[in-house]
């Protein structure tokens, strides 16, 4: 980065510590703070359209569409948010191969399970042998960012049919009244009303969405929790930069960054919270 | 069917050391998978059970401090639960694994009067201490947030009543505050505590090594994912485990709930629900 970090070995003081946070590795360590931001502003919106199908399907008058959107919504419930989220881009990769192995290698008879293999032919796999490096990092990180949406989706899922319950029976009944049609009553009535009690389960929501991005390292993908531990782990001296082990310190950085997040946060949430909370026939509401 | 016993009495408690010391490499049944996957399911029970148990206490005590009027007790209260609920819990394990590996490699002999126990410092890189520690405070911090909130909704009413009827300092809240309190905040607690035992699932994919492969339940599911490349057999058994377990927790603390509205009039008793449109986390 700077003229005088040719040969680190020869300084010290800040001006060792400025060369070190440097170097290309701490550039990629910072890149992946990105990564988490651009992660959280992607899963989020991808979420509220898994959620909002789920908490519609769940209200469906089709005894299918309904079972199926309780299930999706029920299912979070029980099971760990870990689970899905080692489980989901794996089962979506061979799901996709699986498929494409149908379609482009149709003359391939040999089963594609094989013992403990999973075997499909070349023009099937993805992302194709031949692609370069930063399709292979696309293509995990889709998947990661799926697996995210599918799991906040059934965690929004739950908090927008809740929300939905909540609004009052008569409001529908009025439109009913008013001969409103089931979709009219949907769009007109229930989802306007719907967003104030909504808001702190969403809120909640986003705070958990935040502190689940670490997780992105157990699907493979080269996060911050990744260059912390590669970082901070011990260099000898056959390293441009030795040190000991300084992995608490890198850890403890992240735990700044992810306070400081958290922490604005619940300061902007707060501030939505009030603001809409104004008018309201609530307790919120009256005080303001 | 008897190979299956076999497969039992080999790895039942092989999550714990005892049995068959090999993980089955090829030809892996369905049996095993289950099998030793519900041993696994031994370390989330103990890690979420002595977890709630422990930070139960832990967190009365957090709400009560954080409600103080004296800011000597309560700032430190609200610096503890705002750094454990205002980071991830998959970053609090690796910080605090790096930092138990600093310390110094000490003995420390504890007399208990008929028996002398040397409490190691190495024992803190250890799972079933680090990570049980860990766990500890994270739990301790949500509800001890949980608890607050409920401190602070317990009706004026109450107090005025009990302020009437002469109860004062430790027999007032034992007897009028923290019963209420414990009431208000039952559903949410139930929550944390199904959070917590989904929560387990982090501790070995962390910095905390799961020595001669002592894991816990989606440890070895990944194992076996990863030898049989198969992912649509092991995580679903994780997965129908873990329903179970829910329903066993949301069964006694449903229990514990109705105990703790007896007194109500029956209208006014809540009806426990897991539901995550109130979940604080």
């Amino acid at each position: 980065m700077f003229n005088y970090c040719v040969d680190p070995k020869t300084i010290e003081g800040l001006m060792w510590l400025s060369c070190y946070v440097t170097t290309a590795k701490h550039m990629s360590f910072y890149f992946s703070f990105v990564v988490v931001m651009g992660l959280l502003s992607l899963a989020a919106p991808l979420a509220m359209a898994f959620g909002f199908a789920g908490a519609t399907a769940s209200r469906s008058s089709f005894k299918i569409i309904r079972s199926v959107g309780k299930g999706y919504l029920a299912m979070i419930r029980g099971i760990p948010d870990i689970v899905f989220f080692l489980f989901i881009p794996i089962a979506l990769d061979q799901a996709f191969e699986y498929l494409r192995h149908k379609v482009l290698c149709s003359d391939v008879t040999e089963p594609i399970r094989q013992g403990n293999d999973f075997v499909v032919c070349a023009a099937a796999k993805l992302p194709l042998n031949t692609a370069g490096e930063w399709v292979h990092d696309i293509y995990g990180f889709s998947l990661a960012l799926l697996a995210f949406g599918f799991v906040f989706g059934a965690f929004a899922g739950n908090v927008l049919s809740g929300a939905m319950a909540a609004v009052p029976k008569s409001q529908i009944e009025t439109g009913e009244a008013y001969g409103f049609s089931q979709s009219q009553i949907f769009r007109r009535i229930l989802i306007p009303q719907m967003w104030i009690y909504a808001l702190p389960g969403l809120s909640n929501l986003w705070m958990i969405l935040i502190k689940a991005t670490p997780l992105l390292f157990l699907l493979g993908i080269e996060d911050i929790v990744y260059w912390a531990k590669e970082l901070g782990g011990i260099k000898t001296g056959v390293y441009e930069y030795p040190h000991p082990d300084w992995r608490a310190w890198y850890f403890g950085v992240l735990m700044i960054f992810y306070l400081s997040l958290t922490y604005l946060s619940q300061s902007v949430l707060d501030k939505i919270s009030a603001r809409l909370s104004q008018g309201q026939a609530t307790m919120a509401g009256k005080a303001g | 069917m008897s190979s299956c016993f076999k497969t039992l009495s080999d790895y039942g408690l092989r999550s714990l050391g005892y049995g068959e010391r090999l993980l089955p490499k090829a030809d892996i049944t369905l049996c095993e998978q289950f099998v030793l996957i519900g041993s696994g399911m031994i370390w989330n029970i103990y890690f979420a059970v002595l977890a709630l148990l422990l930070g139960f206490f832990f967190a009365t005590v957090l709400a009560l401090g954080k409600n103080s009027h004296l800011s000597l007790f309560s700032a430190p209260c609200r610096l503890f639960i705002f750094i454990f609920r205002g980071s991830p819990l998959f970053i609090q394990f690796f910080f605090a694994y790096d930092l138990f590996v600093l310390l110094p490699r000490l003995g420390f002999d504890i007399d208990l009067g008929f028996l002398v126990v040397t409490v190691e410092t190495r024992w803190l890189t250890k799972a079933w201490l680090g990570a049980l520690i860990v766990l500890f405070f994270n739990t301790s911090a949500y509800a001890g947030e949980i608890f607050y909130g409920a401190l602070r909704a317990v009706p004026s009413q109450d107090l005025e009543s009990a302020d009437a009827f002469g109860f004062t300092g430790f027999k007032k809240f034992r007897r009028i505050i923290y019963p209420t309190m414990l009431r208000l905040a039952w559903p949410s607690y139930t929550n944390e505590a199904i959070f917590m035992f989904h929560a387990t699932t982090l501790v070995f994919f962390t910095g905390f090594p799961a020595w001669q492969q002592k894991g816990d339940a989606i440890y070895y599911a990944s194992y076996f994912a990863d030898k049989t490349f198969n992912p649509f057999v092991p995580y679903p058994i994780v997965g129908f485990y873990f329903i179970l377990l829910t329903l066993l927790i949301i069964g006694l603390f449903g229990f514990i709930n109705r105990r703790l509205n007896k007194h109500l009039p029956t209208n006014e008793r809540k009806r426990l629900r897991f539901n995550k449109y109130n979940l604080i986390r």
